[in-house]
């Protein structure tokens, strides 16, 4: 009884493991989605004008759009869009970021602040602004939508980074390579770049929720992936107009919601279990 | 104190001086066609106009003739005039900077003290009901895409329930006061115009409820986890063991040492509400920074794009300053050198 309240209870490795179950699953749902979108009985631009605005029912489960495109099959094939832009530029930029903090931890010095204030700088900016100025001048676009980001995406992991190779670089083994007579870049890659890695993914975890907000949201601006493309963010744009057919922009949504929750689930159960200082203070 | 904010003021130049280089360069290196987004095509095909646009916004000048001019003018406090407009950017600025200073406040005012209460119960009552609802509250804040649930909150309270207003700042036919700060709150009840007031609350309700969410999920999260840490503290437990009320162990002896995190996370979200309203404020058609800087970039004026992000990084800059001094009020013994 005592042991099963320890694995189930409120903080208890199980419950948190579950959490990572749960996450795993809700967005597994939605990239299984993605892949079979092609095996949906209807076509993402299959249009039928006069099955337009139907509300959810049996033959469509989240209505048709104004121009009878079926809502359901829209957001399958969204996820191809939203989820791949959001993978492709946390995982370019964490490795950038790691790259610079990396260099700025073990290096010190004038490296050091010379690479954290730029970090800074990039930091201060108002991304969402600087993002604008540069797909307005590339055209709008899922690849420009994905540079403008990448931008300013990189800076937490440079910071991260850099605190952890701070850390690691005092560790024994470090200084064993270094007396070894190992080169920095080989004491880069192979001593210290393994033993961050970990902190560094559970940020990229959580981090992929933001990521999937904010590449929708540039494309609900139009600054991303545009009509008649079914990206979430432009399909929610689309709908914004006709409140009175709630479901055109609410499915999209939805979504996006239940991504971002499910990145969030697996992120903080990782973390929680792999840190029990922190279990359950999240 | 003095000498501490002296140096930070001093140590923030360079960030604001690379926020200014870097909207520079963008603004002017990217393969984006200045005349042709702002004559439009006919006129493109003019050479005396063109090069007379050219000469106008200095863009005959070598790159960084361009912006020394840029950074002598802004040295005198002169941001540029627009190039949509033709008015002074710091005039458009004082146009659309108080709508959005509105709403981050009131959100953020919001935020922290529903988030803190929320925080608070949650600590104390662990592992309760109340507990697992301020989590649940806290995961939906902070995973809501907020254009989705700007848009569902118009869906559901305007077009079906008919609660609020519909998107706009004032009712049509209101007169807006006349300005004194920019602020329709402030300004209508500084002078007197109550039902002016009303309306404008009315049009705020909304768009704030929604930065207020995503809000509360932070602070939430971050006052519960702070708090756990401290109840555990020895000196809670001499507080309890000295027979002091619970309600004030928990308000004047926990919440005060858990407060340093929280105010951290309040001043970053007051941060990034500034440059973060776009959406909100484009699906409740409000007029301020965020619509601004988006219509802006749509024209390419790189005059304004630049003061908006500079007067974003003022703001960024003023409100961590204000975040460290909060600190030393919270907390006496922090001291800067």
């Amino acid at each position: 009884m005592f042991r099963w309240a320890r694995a189930w209870g409120p903080n208890g490795r199980t419950r948190r493991r579950l959490g990572v179950v749960t996450g795993v699953i809700v967005v597994g749902i939605w990239v299984l989605g993605a892949v079979a979108a092609p095996f949906a009985p209807y076509g993402a631009d299959e249009q039928r004008l006069l099955e337009a605005f139907q509300p959810p029912s049996v033959r469509h489960p989240f209505g048709t759009d104004d121009l009878g495109r079926d809502v359901l099959t829209r957001v399958l094939f969204g996820g191809r869009y939203t989820l791949s832009l959001a993978l492709v530029v946390v995982l370019l930029t964490g490795l950038f970021g790691m790259t610079i903090g990396v260099i700025a931890g073990y290096f010190g010095g004038w490296v050091d602040e010379v690479l954290m204030r730029a970090t800074e700088v990039v930091m201060a900016f108002p991304a969402i602004i600087l993002a604008m100025a540069i797909v307005v001048a590339l055209g709008p676009g899922l690849i420009n939508a994905g540079l403008a980001m990448a931008l300013v995406w990189w800076p937490p992991y440079a910071r991260l980074a850099r605190g952890e190779t701070l850390v690691v670089r005092r560790l024994e083994y470090v200084e064993a390579a270094v007396a070894l007579g190992q080169r920095p870049w080989g004491i880069l890659w192979h001593a210290i770049t393994p033993n961050i890695l970990s902190t560094l993914i559970v940020l990229a975890t959580i981090d992929l929720g933001a990521a999937v907000v904010t590449a929708a949201g540039l494309s609900f601006l139009g600054l991303g992936a545009t009509p008649p493309t079914p990206e979430w963010g432009a399909m929610v744009s689309a709908g914004r107009e006709i409140l009175a057919q709630w479901w055109v922009a609410s499915f999209p949504g939805l979504a996006i919601f239940m991504t971002v929750l499910g990145f969030n689930f697996i992120g903080d159960g990782i973390r929680d279990l792999r840190d029990p200082h922190r279990r359950g203070q999240g | 104190m003095a000498v501490f904010l002296f140096r930070r003021i001093l140590v923030s130049i360079p960030t604001l001086i690379g926020i200014s280089l870097i909207t520079f360069l963008v603004s002017h290196l990217l393969p984006a066609d200045l005349v042709l987004v702002n004559l439009g095509d006919r006129a493109t095909r003019n050479p005396e106009l063109v090069s007379a646009f050219r000469a106008r916004w200095g863009l005959d000048q070598p790159l960084l003739v361009q912006y020394l001019v840029y950074v002598e003018n802004l040295a005198r406090g002169n941001l540029g005039t627009s190039i949509a407009t033709n008015r002074p950017v710091l005039t458009e600025l004082a146009l659309s900077l108080p709508m959005t200073i509105e709403l981050a406040t009131l959100a953020t005012l919001i935020a922290l003290v529903l988030g803190i209460a929320l925080g608070v119960v949650a600590a104390v009552r662990r592992d309760t009901l109340v507990d697992a609802a301020a989590r649940a509250v806290s995961l939906v804040g902070v995973a809501v895409p907020t254009f989705w649930f700007a848009i569902l909150l118009v869906t559901l309270v305007y077009f079906r329930l008919g609660w609020a207003p519909p998107p706009g700042r004032l009712t049509a036919g209101v007169v807006p006061p006349a300005p004194i700060t920019g602020m329709y709150l402030v300004d209508s009840a500084l002078r007197g115009q109550w039902t002016v007031w009303r309306d404008t609350l009315a049009h705020l309700m909304l768009p704030v409820l929604v930065l207020a969410t995503v809000g509360v999920g932070y602070v939430t999260r971050i006052t519960r986890a702070s708090m756990l840490e401290v109840l555990h503290q020895d000196y809670v437990r001499t507080a309890r063991a000295k027979g002091v009320a619970p309600f004030a162990v928990v308000i004047r002896h926990a919440l005060r040492n858990a407060l340093i995190p929280v105010i951290t996370v309040g001043g970053t979200l007051y941060a990034q509400l500034m440059s973060g309203t776009v959406m909100t404020e484009t699906i409740f058609s409000l007029p301020g920074l965020g619509r601004y800087a988006f219509s802006s970039a749509a024209s390419l004026d790189f005059p304004a794009v630049m003061g908006v992000a500079l007067i974003v990084g003022i703001l960024y800059v003023a409100i961590n300053l204000i975040v460290d001094i909060l600190y030393v009020w919270i907390n006496p013994r922090i001291q800067y050198e």
